[in-house]
């Protein structure tokens, strides 16, 4: 007996229909609105075409390729440093530890916590007059810095708060990898004489080099939708000197008040980021294994 | 196979991993410090562990007339959208896993991507979409995005689970006479419960935590907690103790769901990169 073609969509129906009126129509509308010049708070009506117009005053706005510049920049730095801390720190804590399952639930905290209470309290520690960054360089007789004042230390303050929040996810994403690496042929990586850095870099690491990827980029996609901790910690500032895209977005739309700019902008994340997750579909495609067989 | 490691390697092991703790738990313990002080006792600079501790800040943050109505407002968002996405993403993970059908691929690859998409890039479309509608300012408008924002995440996890339960099992339970409803709810659910866990805690997180789009698209009467504290920043300055209270308090629920349910929050995170 057949099923119908019909059925399987009484199980997906209402799950496509949000999605579509929710994200993917939202969507597409931003493309449509990145042709029109469109002020808040009046009709849609009144809206003027204006075409390519505002693709091509965001692609030759200096402030979009900074921001631009600033996201690569901020995205390179702080999942290079959170891989090789990651990776590193697994390797050297892995294997059978009786409280492991304890210190894993606190290294998720960091993870789990509202992101605006994440920026908060990093806001906080860099506080130039109480924050307790200062308070311990003080103890070193080091005279205060103002961390979120000045553009290249409010950039470390930005990577840092988001080195904090994610070096756990790729410890704990490595270390289930670990877990499932074969023993026997570690053992018999061992008995034919390759020492401890042979065995880790020629034979385990290979072995776990797909999930690395995965998480290389699940990691690089998060850090170009990071929104909320910067928000809070600096909003862009002092200058533009941590405005990554997406708050750049924000401010255009919601503080400048051009919609139709900020719909432009969008395109271009959106492509980088989709251009990411393509990738991260060929590596870990769901689907993957019902094609092979 | 089991090595008898040298004691000072296990001691250098634990050492390092409670080292990582508290550089993981140390901010978040400073938030909850700092909501407990005087704003006096914060700008006493220098590092002071030992304080008389107050709840004047709770009492304050407490005692204001609208922090009920935010409080309910987060609670509603949060406990209604974790309902909604569970139901419909058990659905469509059962239909992805169950059926090959014209159209299943685009479905899911559709599904995969929208996973990814940076959530400033939702706001400014919504906005406006929401406003023509008649969504904006109000908590339905906001949790029907919840919704659609998390049924990626949702669906991709349970779909995991679902591919688990043999076929068989339902197989028998229909032939016993089981409804299609019948059988998810006594055969699939239970097997699954795991997942369906997870898919909760990750949900309700984001509903719970989320404020950009919060902040977008309510107004005095629908606003949610963390929209709340992010208006306690304010040009003349910040008053620390009063947002450190309202942070703590925010962060509560998750702190409690993390040490209830690691084991499948963990599962969540690792889900699609690692097997097992």
């Amino acid at each position: 007996m057949r099923t119908p073609a019909w059925v399987p969509w009484v199980y997906l129906g209402p799950a496509a229909a949000v999605m579509a009126a929710a994200c993917l129509y939202p969507l597409l509308s931003a493309l449509q609105l990145g042709f029109y010049d469109w002020s808040m708070g009046t009709p849609w009506g009144e809206a003027k075409w204006v075409g390519l117009d505002a693709f091509s005053r965001a692609v030759q706005d200096p402030s979009v390729w900074r921001s631009l510049r600033t996201t690569l920049l901020f995205a390179f730095v702080c999942v290079t440093a959170e891989m090789v801390l990651g990776i590193a720190l697994a390797l050297a804590l892995e294997g059978q530890v009786r409280a492991m399952a304890f210190f894993r639930t606190l290294f998720i905290l960091p993870m789990m916590i509202a992101p605006i209470a994440v920026g908060l309290t990093w806001r906080y520690l860099f506080d130039a007059q109480f924050g307790l960054i200062n308070a311990i360089l003080a103890v070193f007789g080091h005279a205060p810095v103002g961390w979120l004042a000045q553009e290249d230390t409010a950039f470390m303050a930005i990577i840092i708060a988001d080195i904090w929040q994610w070096t756990p996810f790729v410890f704990i994403m490595m270390i289930a990898a670990l877990a499932n690496v074969d023993g026997a042929v570690l053992e018999a990586a061992r008995v034919d004489g390759a020492n401890w850095w042979q065995t880790t870099f020629r034979v385990k690491l290979p072995m776990v080099m797909n999930v690395i990827a995965i998480t290389l980029l699940m990691r690089l996609i998060d850090a170009f939708r990071v929104l909320e901790v910067i928000y809070i910690l600096t909003f862009g500032g002092p200058g533009d000197s941590t405005e990554i895209l997406s708050l750049h977005i924000y401010k255009t739309a919601f503080v400048g008040q051009r919609l139709g700019g900020a719909a432009a902008i969008s395109v271009l994340l959106l492509i980088v980021v989709a251009g990411l997750s393509w990738f991260a579909l060929r590596l870990s495609n769901p689907l993957k294994d019902e094609e092979r067989s | 196979m089991s090595v008898k490691r040298h004691p000072a390697l296990v001691v250098a092991h634990y050492g390092m991993l409670i080292l990582l703790a508290v550089v993981c738990v140390a901010p978040i313990i400073l938030m909850f410090a700092t909501s407990l002080k005087l704003q006096t006792q914060i700008f006493n600079t220098g590092i002071n562990f030992i304080f008389a501790p107050t709840l004047e800040n709770y009492r304050d943050v407490l005692g204001e007339d609208s922090f009920k109505r935010y409080l309910g407002n987060s609670l509603l968002v949060g406990v209604v959208s974790t309902i909604i996405t569970l139901v419909l993403g058990c659905m469509a993970a059962y239909g992805l896993a169950r059926f090959r059908f014209p159209g299943r691929k685009s479905m899911a690859y559709v599904t995969l991507l929208l996973r990814t998409v940076p959530l400033a890039v939702l706001a400014v479309p919504v906005f406006m979409i929401w406003s023509q509608a008649g969504l904006i300012n109000s908590l339905w408008g906001l949790i029907l995005l919840y919704v659609a924002v998390n049924l990626p995440f949702a669906i991709w996890l349970l779909y995991g689970f679902i591919l688990q339960v043999p076929k068989e099992l339902e197989e028998a339970a229909a032939i016993d006479g089981c409804g299609p409803i019948k059988v998810f709810y006594k055969v699939v659910l239970p097997l699954i419960k795991p997942g369906i866990a997870a898919a909760s805690i990750f949900t309700f997180r984001i509903a719970w935590n989320e404020f950009i789009l919060a902040l977008v698209l309510t107004d005095r009467a629908t606003r949610t907690l963390p929209v709340a504290a992010s208006l306690y920043i304010t040009d003349i300055g910040v008053d620390w103790g009063k947002i450190m209270a309202l942070g703590s308090l925010i962060a509560i629920p998750p702190l409690i769901f993390t040490f209830l349910a690691a084991r499948q929050i963990i599962t969540g995170l690792t889900a699609g990169a690692v097997k097992g």
